[in-house]
């Protein structure tokens, strides 16, 4: 077991280098000046120029990537242009409400995709089967931004049941700071008024998150469980007297859910790349607004540094999903 | 005394999309308590859908439309999906299916698999939580050790892809004996298996009727295993039981035209390879009568109408016009 988690660490290292060298190629060929947009419009050629020594961005590109990668190595991730803070920092204090967001729409599509992939199988071509095929085809179709929007025209605008944008209103002050997460540190410092407002502010972000990848984790789930109802050792345990609802969600259901794993994991990349677009829309305080302002702003330290971010919360998610691969099928881990 | 499993003219028809299948046209048989009974049929002629309508688990669009399953005097079709698990499924009927390799769930335990039938299944004991669980894993232990599986005190912590296919369908032999079951329905459990692990299974199978006082319905295609295990023997032809008696009777003197030819064909009896001409009519437009009738070498007679149940020779019952 630790050998296998040891080996896929070791097969990650290889991934995240080359990434690391594609972002800061191809950050190059943006047309714009990193030392102009730093020092601001009403700076002058010397200003600019004193800048662009002292980041080293007149030294060879061999150099500036051997001085970038040295820095990486020691997590300094360099200064935002935009903010004078250091970019770690910056990520830190905004990574806990992306986080929040993604894990909320997780629970979400997860929670609701798998029961609802597991009923269109055991009603295969009948009416909740009929239901999930148009929520798939909705789930794919629908444009993220436009849904978003359509909930908060209905759900704030016209209903006033849930806010519009933000994280928390202005009206409730933060909770204490323990652990970056809102909703956590509201639950430890007891603030049950902040822990309610939280909650209802994540609501719309997270169904607008959540809704492609519900529809995707219930089609692969029925896919599965229809798969795996095939099986002799279905029959063999209906006719073995398994209770029925154990024998589907547990004997099943653990058969069904190795492409539900995998979608899992794709899941989480595809969140974190539609919150950029989630957290625009609803002015969320996380990675994916900084991302998008970083953009705007041609901060180029913040864009090495998210993408790299992102990189490595790939790569880690891919660990954990052959993790509970093997741990779900224990064929895969006697293979290795 | 009333036999274990008394069938009587049981129909089963299969609705599919080119029309309604007869699947079981009348099939007849009797399991007397202490007996291994052989069903002998080829591919195709509804063994799969008996047992399956005896478990109580048929296929989508299939339903039993006459006849009757006794089972200790009562009649398994009138129960429910919820009776049979109570009162039926592994309690009182134990089932080994016929591929060993694909029966056993491959990402749990054995153990958990085992433990899982005995769960609802298994015989009063009076004990509660932890103390039945261990009697529980020690009566499968046991099992497991009769059953000569290799290391049986760290078998059910191990999956079943660790064990060979002839030692996973002595699991499967030991999991349709954990609840101690009277009947025991045994699917083809050997054709999976080469030669020498097919023989000592048939062995083993033998000596547990005896030593576990169960009686064994044995589903199978093939002669040879009927004659080395079984004390009955039913011959089913496309869906109709055509012959039925004690083994040594049957294999014998064969009386139904069918046995006959079917037995003429066996490798270790004929002279030279041969078949019975024509093929097995299709479930969906079957003839008439006796459903061997176009197959037939004695066609003259009034082979369509309904068939009797005669005595042959040898008292084995024959379902022939030849015999009424």
């Amino acid at each position: 077991m630790l050998r296998f988690v040891l080996r896929r660490c070791g097969l990650a290292v290889p991934s995240l280098f080359g990434l690391l060298v594609v972002t800061f190629l191809m950050i190059r060929l943006v047309p714009s000046d990193p030392a102009a947009a730093m020092a601001g419009d009403a700076a002058t050629p010397e200003q600019i120029a004193l800048l662009r020594h002292k980041y080293g961005l007149d030294q060879p590109v061999w150099d500036q990537f051997v001085v970038y990668l040295g820095r990486i190595v020691r997590l300094d991730l360099g200064e935002s242009a935009f903010t004078h803070r250091p970019v770690a920092t910056d990520i830190a204090q905004r990574l806990p409400a992306t986080l929040e967001l993604i894990f909320a729409s997780m629970f979400l599509s997860v929670g609701l995709g798998v029961p609802i992939g597991v009923l269109a199988a055991l009603r295969h071509n009948e009416m909740p089967d009929f239901v999930l095929r148009v929520l798939s085809v909705l789930g794919v179709a629908v444009a993220t931004f436009w849904f978003a929007i359509m909930l908060q025209l209905l759900f704030s605008m016209q209903l006033h049941w849930l806010p519009l944008r933000g994280q928390l209103a202005d009206s409730v002050p933060r909770p204490v700071n323990i652990t970056g997460f809102l909703l956590l540190d509201s639950l430890l410092g007891r603030r049950w008024d902040a822990f309610g407002d939280a909650l209802a502010h994540l609501v719309l972000p997270a169904v607008t998150l959540a809704f492609g990848g519900l529809s995707g984790i219930a089609r692969f789930t029925r896919a599965g469980v229809l798969d795996t109802l095939q099986n002799d050792f279905v029959f063999y345990e209906r006719a073995m007297g398994f209770r029925r609802s154990r024998l589907i969600w547990r004997y099943v259901l653990r058969n069904s859910v190795t492409a539900t794993v995998t979608q899992i994991g794709l899941l989480f990349g595809g969140l974190i790349a539609g919150g950029v677009v989630v957290e625009a829309i609803f002015d969320w305080p996380g990675i994916g607004s900084y991302t998008v302002q970083a953009i705007l702003t041609g901060d180029r330290q913040v864009m090495l540094s998210v993408t790299l971010l992102v990189g490595v919360i790939y790569a880690v998610v891919n660990i954990l999903t052959d993790l509970v691969h093997g741990l779900l099928d224990p064929r895969l881990l006697d293979r290795t | 005394m009333i036999p274990l499993l008394h069938v009587s003219d049981l129909h089963v028809s299969i609705r599919t999309d080119a029309g309604i299948a007869s699947v079981l046209d009348g099939i007849d048989l009797t399991l007397e308590r202490g007996r291994i009974l052989g069903v002998v049929g080829e591919s195709g002629c509804g063994k799969s859908t008996l047992i399956r309508t005896i478990m109580g688990i048929l296929p989508k669009g299939a339903r039993a439309d006459a006849g009757e399953i006794l089972f200790e005097g009562e009649n398994l079709l009138a129960f429910s999906e919820a009776e049979l698990n109570s009162r039926v499924r592994s309690s009182r009927i134990g089932f080994i299916p016929q591929d060993p390799l694909m029966s056993l769930n491959p990402v749990f335990k054995v153990g958990t698999q085992m433990l899982e039938i005995m769960r609802d299944h298994a015989p009063p004991d009076g004990l509660r939580g932890a103390a039945r669980q261990r009697a529980r894993v020690q009566r499968l232990v046991g099992l497991l050790r009769r059953m000569q599986v290799p290391d049986p005190e760290t078998a059910l912590e191990r999956y079943p892809h660790q064990f060979s296919g002839g030692q996973r369908q002595r699991l499967l032999i030991a999991a349709a004996l954990a609840c101690a079951p009277g009947l025991v329905i045994a699917d083809e459990p050997t054709t999976a298996l080469d030669v020498t692990t097919q023989h000592e299974i048939l062995l083993l199978l033998r000596e547990l009727v005896g030593e576990f006082g169960i009686s064994l319905l044995f589903v199978t295609h093939d002669f040879g295993v009927v004659a080395e295990l079984c004390d009955d023997l039913c011959v089913i032809y496309a869906g109709q039981t055509v012959e039925a008696g004690p083994v040594h009777a049957v294999l014998s003197a064969p009386a139904h035209p069918y046995t006959v030819a079917l037995l003429a064909c066996h490798p270790d009896r004929a002279d030279s390879f041969q078949g019975i001409p024509g093929s097995v009519p299709s479930p969906l437009a079957p003839p008439p009568g006796c459903r061997f009738t176009p197959r037939c070498l004695h066609t003259t007679l009034p082979c369509s109408a309904a068939v009797p149940t005669g005595r042959s020779a040898v008292g084995t019952a024959v379902k022939c016009v030849l015999y009424a």
